[in-house]
């Protein structure tokens, strides 16, 4: 039911223009209005859901994004208690306005950093500056919360007062990031998110190696994701097939193993893979108590990578084997046995026969697993220990214990534009309407 | 429209406050300790005053308060926070401020400012315990007994896995000592970028055999389970373990670090009265000394220190087991919670990128 | 899948160990499930096999982790098993109150998910749909969207609008859930119109039918399997739904999920295991109840299965 063979147009070159229908209008006009009728009515009826999605769903995270390239730290205070804004950071704030980057901050510089100092005291702000220039300069939290807590003791010449409580506020870096910092826009949390960060020239460069993480992460959480999706698809291959070559009666009881795990709880799942795989689990014990494995040489399966990978394996497998049976289902047995008859190998029957009709449930199921194994949060939470972590781990880190949600929206926005990018071509190629699910 | 939004808030505020004024959320850490506030001090509280207190727990209360408060949704009405969490806190604006005038005497008449131990009564906060960060090891699956904080890092004296808190703090300070530094100077070493990859060289050397733990209920279920042969730990929840679960675990107090755990408000609580209410009512003399029948941490009133006698399962005398006793300070360290509340965001970026590479 | 008889022992050798290799995943994918079943009913505190259970000595075996479930957060569980006894369980019993809010949750946001989904799949599935490509993937988008980023976005949207102070418990994680849960709905309904013959329809309305009769006798009892189907899955959804509750969700609203999640993070007990095991046996009932609707559905719609 393809929407060419019914378009208005399509239809109406078809019709003789004389035509007319029964109150005398033309039969073109009517017939448009009727098609356009159609179409407000079909609309009309999806609205009401694509309002609740766009409310509930498109605008919340487009909020959160924005969050990506707009952090207040270091421009506004906001009392929790009271909601009132304090405009902090003014006079640096202006100083930065009237010098380009570069100028060496002097005593009129410094005054200002004294004025606001005195501010972010009134106001309890200087922790929340601190931490806004610390995000792109570690260490400089602790500077501005000693500076604020003396700074009304602060006195003329400030230059030499302030560089008296701590020699790095002389350095040029933490110029350049205040100065990033004094304006509420800036595209700085997308490239800590890419471990860049600028120097005291406002030039991009890779941040200290002990503090590069994401780049890492993310290459691991794609590593991982192809691996786990390459594991389903070896596992779901055989299994499919054979579902798709048994009688129906038969194939559809096996089916119901693949299901079962389809309809249990995530957590169900998790939890027991860990009593499984802990090192005093079941899988250990048999192993020792078969005496295949020493009692002080068990297995580590969980709380690192490895458990990481077997836990999403095995729940990311129904997502593989599903389209895989869809397409292997309908392929004519007697393709592979005219091959046969020919004189080809059973191999390579399978090979030039068999497997290229499979093709496109293998590229439909890998892009499902890969797609979903990208983003996911429980189970490496749960089962991942420190190297099983994924990139959403650290977007979730951001959210609760950093609380640098700059940096959770930018780590986000870049997972978020990968999945769009691979959702987009899982359309394109398979088609969303193609989804099943049993 | 400003006065009239606020008014708005404010009508809004009083009237969720009315309807709900019978009920006060109390954060905590969970298993043992949870437990611990809940005889000694929620049900007298809720039996006293018809006020219910709902207990929820978390793997450090102070991360969602700060979540909570900024993002303007606060649900907590009390938590139990560490010292240098309270001060940074406090510092930043995120907690009410407690009027000290409402905490009780002690009962020879000792006004509160006297009756607490130093340190424990903050513009935010009040102390209720004294603990410490201890390791542990479970006596079954170790041959030869550690006895020094530096044996929990040797990995070929005792070999097998080691459970770490996941945060900086305290682990930090625990592997320089390990690695001879005293404890009075550890917080000047940890204070330069060299301390600092001084504590993380030692981390490397036993990275492969750590599991990390983030709740406190967790150490004493991986020791008991056999996942990991040594771990570092809360005093008060090995004690529990040992004694109310007869699991065979040792502590062992050299290199503790000793640190207070506080009451806190978070701003904007929606209980606000009821909060201050029920930590005065928590810290006083008596319910302090309760407290410390049920789990082995030291009250943070002197006062409290004479009634405390016997753990709650009748036989078990508790001084030995605090961690202020005299044969437990041998080499302890007292949590610097000025250094933290400064370094705890720099430190703790710092240990992540570490974890995660 | 029978070996013809001319197969080679070459052949015959594959064929069983592909046979093999076949049991052995299925295995996989199914132990794990089945595994936690037996070990809920462990005597002892420990996730393994004792020696006990492994005679069947029947001391081994115990329900003590099923009895914690009703008596964990009780006020008096010691109390004799009476009247008084199993109110306080219903009241009080944290587990059973995870379970009832877990229900309430479950249901409303299925309630919404499914109405809301039937009616747009209705649209969706009419030949002029306008847009049709670009509103279906935006409507099935909450499949796929991580699970973080979507529990990030509400957590800073419905604190901004403030919708904890507007009285309605449950309103955000119940909002949250019906998002997650539209995608299901659309699927499966869009699922049983394929194929459907608009004409019919039509011929309704040229025999006198309005538009609701025209709904109700004959689109409504074609589609009513896929409706029905895609209504439990969004309430799967929502019932196994842990970290929108978790950053939205108040603080005295537990569920299931959010219980266990505690629960494994902080000390994982076999209680969680009985908890998992009755979890399992309620998947299986409704996986049940699905696969029976399926086979409807492809009576009802002349589909033989091939």
């Amino acid at each position: 039911m393809s929407d060419a063979t019914l378009s208005p147009a399509a239809m109406a070159d078809t019709m003789p223009e004389q035509l007319t229908t029964a109150d005398g209008k033309p039969l073109k006009q009517a017939l448009i209005r009727a098609q356009s009728h159609a179409r407000r009515r079909a609309f009309l009826l999806v609205a009401p859901l694509l309002a609740f999605i766009l409310l509930t769903f498109v605008m919340p995270i487009g909020q959160m994004l924005h969050r990506s390239v707009h952090n207040e730290g270091f421009t506004w205070h906001e009392d929790v208690a009271s909601g009132e804004r304090t405009r902090i950071m003014a006079n640096l704030s202006q100083w930065f306005d009237q010098n380009e980057l570069g100028t060496e901050p002097g005593e009129a510089a410094f005054a200002a950093l004294a004025a606001d100092l005195v501010v972010l005291r009134e106001v309890k702000a200087a922790g929340q500056a601190g931490t806004r220039i610390n995000y792109e300069r570690s260490g400089s939290r602790s500077m501005f919360t000693k500076a604020a807590r003396r700074a009304q003791r602060l006195e003329a010449p400030f230059k030499e007062a302030i560089v008296d409580l701590d020699e790095d506020w002389l350095d040029p870096d933490l110029w350049r990031v205040m100065r990033d910092a004094s304006s509420s826009y800036t595209a700085n949390f997308y490239l800590a998110a890419l471990d860049r960060t600028k120097d005291a020239d406002g030039n991009v460069t890779p941040v200290n190696e002990n503090r590069q993480v994401y780049v890492k992460l993310f290459q691991r959480t794609l590593f991982l994701s192809i691996v786990i999706t390459f594991m389903t698809f070896i596992l779901a291959y055989p299994i499919a097939h054979l579902l798709a070559t048994l009688p129906l009666a038969k194939s559809n009881l096996l089916m119901i193993l693949v299901l079962l795990p389809f309809w249990t709880s995530l957590l169900v799942r998790t939890t027991s893979w860990m009593v499984l795989l802990q090192s005093q689990g079941v899988v250990n014990d048999a192993l020792v108590s078969t005496g295949i494995l020493a009692d002080d040489n068990r297995l580590e399966m969980m709380y690192n990578q490895a458990g990481t990978l077997i836990a999403m394996t095995h729940i990311l497998l129904p997502f593989m084997v599903l389209p895989l049976y869809s397409v292997m289902r309908p392929i004519n047995p007697s393709y592979v046995r005219a091959a046969r008859s020919l004189g080809a190998t059973s191999w390579t029957a399978f090979r030039r026969v068999y497997f290229p009709q499979t093709v496109p449930g293998i590229g439909a199921g890998a892009l499902l697993v890969f797609i979903l194994a990208v983003g996911y949060y429980i189970t490496p939470a749960l089962v991942g220990g420190a190297d099983g972590q994924l990139i959403s781990n650290l977007i979730a880190f951001h959210m609760q214990n950093s609380l640098n949600w700059s940096l959770a929206a930018a780590l986000a926005a870049l997972l978020l534009g990968g999945i769009l990018l691979l959702y987009w071509l899982y359309d394109r190629l398979v088609g969303i309407d193609n989804l099943k699910l049993g | 429209m400003k006065v009239k939004t606020a008014l708005l808030a404010t009508a809004l505020t009083t009237a969720a406050g009315a309807t709900f004024a019978q009920e006060v959320t109390v954060m905590s850490w969970g298993g043992a300790y949870t437990k611990s506030q809940v005889e000694a001090y929620h049900k007298p509280f809720t039996e006293e005053t018809g006020i219910k207190i709902v207990s929820v727990d978390a793997g450090n209360p102070a991360t969602p308060i700060k979540a909570q408060v900024e993002a303007g949704n606060v649900s907590i009405d009390v938590a139990d926070v560490e010292f240098s969490d309270a001060v940074r806190l406090c510092d930043e604006g995120l907690l009410e401020e407690i009027d000290l005038s409402i905490l009780p005497s002690a009962p020879d008449g000792t006004p509160a400012e006297d009756d607490f131990i130093d340190g424990a009564l903050q513009d935010c906060a009040v102390a209720n315990i004294v603990w410490s960060t201890v390791f542990a090891y479970n006596t079954e699956n170790v041959s030869d007994a550690p006895t020094t904080i530096s044996d929990f890092f040797d990995t070929t004296k005792i070999p097998g896995k080691r459970g770490l808190r996941k945060s900086a703090k305290a682990t930090l300070e625990m592997a320089l000592m390990a690695d001879g530094v005293a404890s009075e100077e550890v917080y000047d070493v940890l204070d330069t970028d060299e301390g600092v990859d001084r504590a993380f060289a030692v981390l490397d050397k036993i990275k492969d055999d750590i599991v990390w733990w983030e709740a406190g209920a967790q150490p004493p279920q991986l020791l008991a389970d056999g996942e990991v042969v040594m771990s570092t730990a809360y005093n008060g929840r090995i004690f529990n373990a040992a004694i109310a679960e007869s699991q065979p675990l040792e502590v062992v107090w050299d290199g503790q670090i000793l640190d207070f755990d506080l009451f806190v408000v978070p701003k904007g609580a929606p209980n606000k009265e009821a909060a201050m209410d029920f930590i005065a009512f928590s810290t006083d003399t008596q319910r302090l000394a309760d407290q410390a029948s049920w789990i082995s941490y030291g009250p943070a009133r002197k006062s409290s220190g004479d009634l405390v006698g016997i753990f709650s399962d009748g036989s078990t005398e508790m001084a030995p087991h605090m961690p202020t006793a005299e044969a437990n300070l041998g080499n302890a360290l007292v949590n610097d919670f000025e250094f933290w509340v400064d370094k705890d965001t720099e430190l703790n970026e710092r240990f992540n990128a570490w974890l995660a590479n | 899948m029978a070996l013809p008889t001319h197969a080679s022992r070459l052949e015959r050798i594959w064929h069983y160990t592909y046979l093999v290799i076949c049991t052995l995943i299925f295995l996989f994918l199914i132990a794990p499930i089945l595994v936690v079943i037996p070990l809920s009913f462990n005597a002892e505190p420990y996730f393994t096999f004792t020696e006990k259970m492994l005679k069947l000595d029947p001391t081994g075996f115990s329900t003590r982790w099923y009895d914690l479930l009703l008596t964990f957060g009780m006020t008096d569980p010691e109390a004799p098993r009476g009247w008084s006894w199993w109110t306080d369980t219903w009241t009080n019993a944290a587990w059973i109150n995870a379970a009832k809010n877990s229900v309430i949750i479950g249901l409303f946001s299925t309630v919404l998910a499914t109405g809301l989904g039937t009616i747009a799949a209705l649209g969706l599935s009419r030949p002029e749909m306008p847009g049709r490509r670009i509103i279906m993937a935006i409507l099935i988008s909450p499949m796929i969207v991580p699970i973080i980023i979507v529990a990030t976005g509400l957590f800073f949207f419905y604190s901004s609008i403030g919708i904890q102070n507007w009285g309605i418990p449950y309103l955000g994680v119940i909002l949250a859930h019906a998002t997650l849960g539209i995608p299901f709905v659309i699927i499966t309904v869009t699922a049983t119109l394929v194929g459907f013959d608009h004409s019919l329809t039509r011929a309704s309305a040229s025999l006198g039918a309005d538009p609701v009769t025209t709904f109700m006798r004959v689109q409504m009892p074609l589609i009513l399997p896929g409706v029905v189907s895609g209504a439990l899955f969004a309430f799967v959804t929502s019932f196994d739904e842990v970290v929108v509750v978790l950053f939205v969700g108040g603080l005295d609203e537990q569920t299931i999920p959010r219980q266990m999640w505690n629960g494994i993070r902080e000390q994982i007990s076999p209680a969680i295991l009985s908890v998992a095991t009755i979890l399992v046996l309620i998947s299986i009932a409704l996986l049940t109840t699905v696969e029976l609707l399926r086979r409807r559905s492809e009576r009802l719609r002349g589909m033989s299965p091939q």
